[in-house]
């Protein structure tokens, strides 16, 4: 099935074809405590002290939370605030590495997940720091933690990988086939389910017949190459696609009976578990005209991104910007000090004539923001009020199941800064709301 | 002719007394105290008076609900006059001015984190990465504030730090409220030293980020002995209850990150001092 809306940009995949290659082991590392959505956790480390590879450096605060792990070898040489690739400063552990690589004393596999129970293997995903690896990084065992009045039936693997530029998913279904499905049967049955989908984009069928050949034969999967189409990969439209099943608004996917899952969280799900490897590298797709040598790599998490960018050859000269994500929802740096994390899919160099400075006009009234909303949105209303500032009438318009994915400012032809217009409306609103609540909870 | 005069005329006769009747049985009764402040107060419904406009707040001063005095704007003669009406005696109340807590340095607003192309306001920018400014706490100088205050009294520098007049500012607290940096400040009037920055990052960081950032030193606390100026978390913090008033507090900061200011009297400055 296919879903309303989206947008076709350049899709520029031209990495899709390359090996991934292994990161030389950095001097240094910085490690955020931070990388996961949800409560930042509490550092276990001080300054000094060794650690060994995937030793623990943080405790989870909180259900909605997961601990960090030393990416190698070496001394705890600081923990304080560092750059963070979401722009402002962050606490993190920095590393100073040793160059030996010594794996901690406590990784070691758990045990065989086919005879293990549902709460055990929750907590291997957990104490492992699993998130989900598409980019918004949302701790995997909250997701794979459904309550009892939301019986799921479908788990969905995520391989649609619809932003531009991106290839990391590709090689990882690629190259690991077989974990990635092993993983899928380890989270079916943390879940609970029989049945399961995967979605590919169609511009990439390799990494579909690899794995449909890579299946094993006791699981029920459906393979589905889907259009490419922007932004396919998102939950919503993905669910859509393969089941045609629509989470309501507001809603999350467990609603529909669903549970989405990115095929890099499978391989680090089967890896917590079978290895008892935490979550210390994964596959980042280094890319765009700016970098001299694009690639594929297998980075470790914390490692510096100038090291990365070193390794690809450095920058060229007439960079202009530098993305972390894609080009459509990524998040740009403005700095070269941040490490890499967990969500870090790709880092996108752009040229200064690649990056089109706008001047945004007012809104023409054309509707092509409309036309390409995947949630069936007004965008230009909400743009609009917004921008004048009448948040408490962005509820109406569900400011709220705006996926921010970008496609309205894509078509903009007024140039509107619509996706930053709505973040900042979709903020103010909820703090509205939360202020009606606390008055209403006073009255009451 | 006739006839068409004699109907319209018939039909106004009956109107008007119908309107005449209305006006005498559904008449809303209303203190007449309540139009005489209302016609006394500026006009303005900044809302610095907590109410709904100047309307709203006469009708609280005749109800009992709000002090005469409670309106920031009016000057005090004024107030004197609404308090009269009242039958009461004005309680007087320290006028307040608006600060910016932020002077901006050159080399600060000439070398930015990254080159900003969105939307224009400081609550936009601000969910950047905390803005463009090397300092994450320092003013964007978007104009959040300029545009919420209703005097026309926030000015934008060369610096692009937003700057109070303080012979316009009224004291209403509106730009407070628009800042999304929280680093607009009402203090009182008469208090003449005041620290003009917001930043808590430690000593060297902040001193990276601008040169005349609040380095958290500590020399303006030992200089007074902690009363009236503190430093918590790295930033001098005036406490306007018991505000210092040693110009020498200005001469020990190392940074010039204190300064006095005179927002009354006859050498009133508007802003702060070249």
């Amino acid at each position: 099935m296919k879903f309303k809306g989206g947008v076709h940009p350049a899709y520029n995949k031209d990495t899709g074809a390359l090996a991934v290659e292994v990161l030389p082991l950095s001097t240094r590392f910085v490690v955020p405590v931070s990388q996961h959505l949800g409560a930042p956790g509490k550092p276990l480390v001080e300054k000094g002290q060794a650690v060994a590879k995937g030793q623990p450096l943080s405790e989870p605060a909180g259900f909605v939370s997961v601990p960090v792990h030393a990416p190698t070898s070496g001394v705890v040489k600081s923990v304080k605030d560092f750059p963070h690739p979401m722009g402002t400063a962050q606490t993190a552990i920095e590393i100073e590495a040793d160059g030996e690589d010594r794996l901690w004393e406590g990784v070691a596999p758990v045990g065989e997940w086919r005879n293990m129970g549902a709460d055990d293997l929750r907590a291997a995903i957990r104490a492992a720091g699993v998130c989900g690896m598409g980019g918004a990084t949302f701790p995997t065992h909250v997701k794979l933690s459904p309550p009892a009045e939301k019986p799921i039936d479908v788990f969905i693997l995520n391989g649609a990988e619809c932003e531009p530029y991106l290839t990391s998913d590709h090689r990882v279904m690629v190259e690991r086939p077989a974990d990635v499905m092993e993983g899928v049967g380890l989270m079916m049955s943390v879940l609970g389910v029989v049945k399961a989908a995967v979605g590919v984009e169609s511009n990439k069928p390799d990494a579909l017949e690899a794995l449909r050949k890579a299946c094993p034969p006791d699981l029920d999967v459906d393979f589905a190459l889907l259009e490419t189409k922007y932004p396919q990969g998102s939950e919503k439209h993905l669910i859509y696609a393969l089941t045609g099943r629509e989470v309501p608004a507001g809603g999350l996917p467990m609603d529909v009976g669903v549970v989405v899952q990115n095929v890099g969280t499978a391989v680090a799900c089967l890896e917590a578990v079978r290895d008892g490897l935490p979550m210390i590298e994964r596959v980042v797709t280094v890319t765009g005209p700016a970098v001299k040598q694009p690639r594929n790599l297998l980075v470790r998490v914390g490692a510096p991104l100038q090291d990365v960018l070193d390794f690809c050859g450095g920058l060229t000269d007439d960079v202009g910007k530098v993305i972390y994500g894609g080009p459509m929802m990524g998040v740009g740096q403005h700095s070269l000090d941040v490490p890499v994390i967990k969500g870090t899919s790709g880092v996108l160099c752009l040229r200064e004539r690649d990056v089109a400075l706008f001047e945004g006009g007012p809104c023409i009234r054309c509707g092509s923001c409309v036309d390409v909303c995947p949630m069936g949105l007004v965008p230009s209303a909400l743009g609009l009020h917004a921008e004048r500032e009448r948040f408490a009438d962005l509820g109406g318009l569900h400011v709220a199941d705006c996926i921010e994915c970008g496609s309205c400012a894509y078509v903009c032809p007024a140039h509107r800064p619509l996706v930053q217009h709505i973040r900042r409306g979709k903020a103010e609103w909820r703090a509205v709301q939360k202020k009606l609540q606390e008055q209403n909870a006073k009255v009451a | 002719m006739f006839v068409s005069i004699a109907v319209l005329s018939g039909l106004g006769l009956v109107a008007g007394l119908g309107l005449a009747a209305a006006a005498r049985f559904f008449a809303v009764e209303t203190d007449p105290r309540q139009e005489e402040i209302a016609d006394l107060l500026p006009g303005a419904n900044c809302g610095g008076c907590g109410f709904a406009g100047c309307n709203d707040f006469a009708a609280a001063v005749v109800k009992g609900a709000a002090e005469p005095g409670a309106c920031p704007v009016s000057d005090e003669a004024t107030l004197r006059t609404i308090a009269g009406i009242m039958g009461q005696a004005l309680t007087a109340k320290a006028p307040m001015v608006a600060l910016v807590a932020c002077q901006g340095s050159e080399d600060a607003h000439l070398r930015k984190k990254y080159r900003y192309n969105g939307v224009a306001t400081c609550a936009s920018a601000d969910l950047l990465g905390r803005g463009d400014r090397l300092c994450d706490y320092g003013c964007l100088g978007l104009g959040d504030c300029q545009r919420a205050c209703g005097f026309a009294a926030i000015e934008i520098t060369e610096m692009g730090v937003a700057r109070v007049l303080a012979e316009r500012c009224a004291g209403c607290g509106l730009c407070v409220e628009a800042c999304p940096k929280g680093i607009v400040h009402l203090v009182p009037k008469a208090a003449e030293i005041h620290v003009l920055c917001s930043n808590h990052d430690k000593g060297g960081a902040a001193k990276k980020a601008c040169a005349v950032a609040c380095i958290g030193c500590k020399k303006c606390e030992k200089l007074v002995d902690g009363a009236g100026i503190a430093v918590d978390d790295f930033l001098a913090v005036v406490d306007y209850g018991h505000a210092p008033t040693d110009p020498a507090l200005v001469e020990a900061c190392p940074t010039g990150a204190i300064v006095r200011l005179t927002f009354t009297g006859a050498d009133a400055e508007p802003g702060r001092p070249s």
